[in-house]
């Protein structure tokens, strides 16, 4: 790694880049690749320039590739020792479908975004699988060292950097490691310049330690609500609120506004367990978004019961005197119950029995 | 006939003593699925519901009731665990419907397996049924189905229900629905099922419900275009999903050009399935492809 600090202020970085002899790459910390291009990293050449780079990123919105575009708030900035980079190289360890384990991707075309690699040069690309059942092996680490075209002295080197990797993913539960650049200096050292790590959330349990890194103020407010709350939510850019249980029929639900010429305002799945505080609590996520101006609800119950369903969509509206419009489509348990109590919320719903119904529905109500 | 489970299944429930375990065994009994003993870890020697005996371990249960099929309602950290106590106690299916299962494990659970006779379905499904066979094993509602000549496969839950029911009240039954679950790790895939479905003299056509993330309804497509002989109608979710965004299922994600629902549709027409555009039209899909 490169010898280097993590500044939040313009003044820290400023002195972190004389600190390491005044020339320093700057690099804003955000929880999304894609920021070079996206201008989030600059090499400087005195103290004061890494001043007024820090000063114009720090407490700025980055937008990349991989955000979405209101951005992330940028908090702090990375200032280290830039590198002779001879050669730069891509290196990461992810969990493959179909070999259903780990597989190291390792490319000599480094510094770019993975994607446009496997799409451009697929050739320039080489996988290797590691069997869980014994690890990975330094004969792995040959081969891999070997497509990536270096020389005999940096297989030991390589090796052990694969290695190293392959332990954190399977110790801490990663759903990616990934180094990029890795670079080859003038002087054949290899040197991981920039990394990414994405953890497994469904392994957090195991990793207590871990659940303090978490930044809230890098995701989206309204999906941290919701998912605190055990609701899965993301939010898109339609006006149609969609409250659905499951994933599958929730995506589909979505696909089903497309279809009828409107558009989503959200993908949220509800779960199959809520209850009417829960349901409560999706419906007032959804009337939090000024963009929503109708709910769509699609329930498929079994164990989820349409009363339950009803009284938690009542609760929030009255809770928020909310006006906007509803489609209602509920199927399974308690289906009768459910519409009387909608009918005699006063609310402005209108029931349909099948998706092809809700699509007419979609099509005749509102812009 | 009908894929996996029939009238030969012997059900164990892991997990039966639990709330969920024991609501969803009673619904399994009431469907009429052979449900022949439950463990529960530390409450061995009960009796569940008048005459199914719980066992401390998937062994006994096995070797006692002659259980060959597992549904397990264990809480997605102690998953792992109770997949494997059942493939090394020799159970030939084992159904894992927890959502949550650490990636990896389910990566040393399939690794083991691939050193046993043993076949999982899930984690993160609702399980299946051959409604003909009165054998449901799972959490789907059993009402909605009827006995027929369509399988179903599906990455789905909710999602299945509703192409079921949408088949139902059209008066078209199914053979064996099967989830295979949302993870992006599972014991059976879209191939697996499929070439099951194409030994079935029992089953006519075959609805596949996938959705974003992964390339296995491009597998699918291809093994549909080179081996499959029976007509199939599809559906997948998540045209409108953004891409990099989880959506709620650990495999629903868009991580490049094959994940998208664009894509999948572009294979599965060109190996000639019928495409649904819409998830309202399934069964009337259905129903015209077999009228023809």
């Amino acid at each position: 790694m490169p010898r280097g600090q993590v500044a939040s202020t313009p003044s820290e970085a400023e002195a972190v880049c004389r600190d390491l002899g005044g020339k320093a790459v700057v690099k804003a910390q955000v929880h999304a690749g894609g920021r070079g291009k996206a201008g989030g990293i600059k090499v400087v050449n005195s103290p004061q320039e890494a001043h007024d780079f820090a000063a114009s990123l720090i407490g700025s919105r980055l937008v990349t590739a991989q955000t979405g575009p209101e951005g992330v708030p940028v908090q702090k900035v990375l200032v280290e020792e830039p590198a002779q980079v001879a050669r730069e190289l891509y290196l990461a360890l992810t969990v493959d479908r179909a070999f259903q384990g780990p597989v190291f991707i390792a490319s000599a075309a480094g510094g770019m975004e993975i994607e446009e690699v496997s799409a451009t040069d697929p050739e320039k690309i080489t996988n290797e699988g590691v069997d869980i059942a014994v690890g990975f092996q330094p004969f792995q680490g040959r081969r891999v060292s070997h497509a990536l075209g270096l020389e005999t002295y940096q297989v030991r080197p390589a090796t052990r950097i694969m290695t190293a990797i392959y332990k954190l993913f399977m110790d801490q539960d990663c759903s990616l490691v990934e180094i990029n650049p890795l670079i080859v200096t003038a002087n054949g050292n290899l040197v991981a310049v920039d990394a990414k790590i994405n953890l497994e959330d469904d392994a957090l349990f195991r990793h207590p330690e871990l659940v303090s890194l978490a930044d809230p103020e890098q995701e989206d407010p309204l999906e941290v609500e919701a998912s605190q709350s055990g609701i899965s939510y993301v939010k898109l850019k339609g006006t149609v609120g969609c409250l659905v249980n499951g994933a599958g029929l929730a995506m589909a639900t979505m696909d089903l506004v497309k279809e009828a010429g409107t558009a989503p305002a959200n993908f949220l799945d509800v779960g199959g367990s809520a209850d009417e505080d829960k349901v409560a609590k999706a419906v007032n996520i959804m009337l939090s978004d000024p963009s929503v101006k109708r709910i769509l609800v699609n329930i498929f119950g079994g164990i989820l019961k349409s009363d339950v369903v009803a009284r938690g969509i009542v609760k929030a509206y009255s809770q928020r005197e909310a006006k906007i419009p509803l489609v209602v489509r509920m199927q399974g348990t308690n289906v009768e119950e459910g519409r009387q109590i909608l009918a005699d919320s006063g609310l402005n719903v209108s029931f349909a029995s099948t998706l092809i119904e809700v699509e007419e529905k979609l099509k005749t109500a509102l812009p | 006939m009908s894929i996996l489970v029939n009238e030969d299944t012997r059900l164990v429930v892991q997990g039966i003593t639990g709330r969920e375990g024991s609501f969803h065994a009673m619904r399994c009994i009431e469907y009429g699925t052979k449900v022949v003993a439950g463990v529960t870890p530390g409450r061995g020697g009960r009796v569940f519901n008048d005459g199914i005996p719980v066992f401390e371990a998937v062994e006994r249960a096995v070797k006692e009731t002659g259980a060959n099929t597992s549904l397990l309602f264990v809480p997605a950290p102690f998953a792992q665990d109770a997949m494997l106590e059942a493939a090394e106690a020799g159970v030939e299916v084992i159904v894992c419907i927890a959502e949550g299962v650490p990636v990896l494990d389910s990566a040393r659970v399939l690794r083991y397996l691939h050193s046993r006779g043993s076949r999982l379905i899930g984690p993160n499904c609702p399980g299946l049924i051959s409604p003909g066979a009165k054998c449901k094993v799972g959490i789907m509602p059993g009402a909605i189905h009827k006995p027929g000549r369509v399988g179903v496969v599906s990455r789905s839950g909710t999602l299945t229900y509703e192409a079921v029911s949408q088949l139902s009240a059209l008066g078209i039954g199914q053979s064996t629905c099967v989830g295979i679950g949302g993870d992006p790790l599972i014991g059976t895939n879209f191939v697996d099922v499929l070439a099951l479905f194409d030994k079935d003299p029992e089953t006519d056509l075959v609805v596949l419900i996938g959705e974003i993330g992964g390339a296995m309804e491009q597998e699918a497509a291809q093994y549909i275009k080179e081996s499959f002989s029976k007509p199939v109608v599809s559906f997948i979710a998540g045209a409108t999903a953004p891409p990099g965004k989880r959506m709620g299922h650990a495999g629903a994600i868009i991580t490049g050009a094959a994940a998208t629902a664009e894509a999948k549709n572009v294979a599965l027409k060109e190996a000639g399935a019928h495409v649904v555009p819409s998830p309202g039209a399934i069964g009337a899909t259905v129903k015209s492809v077999l009228g023809r």
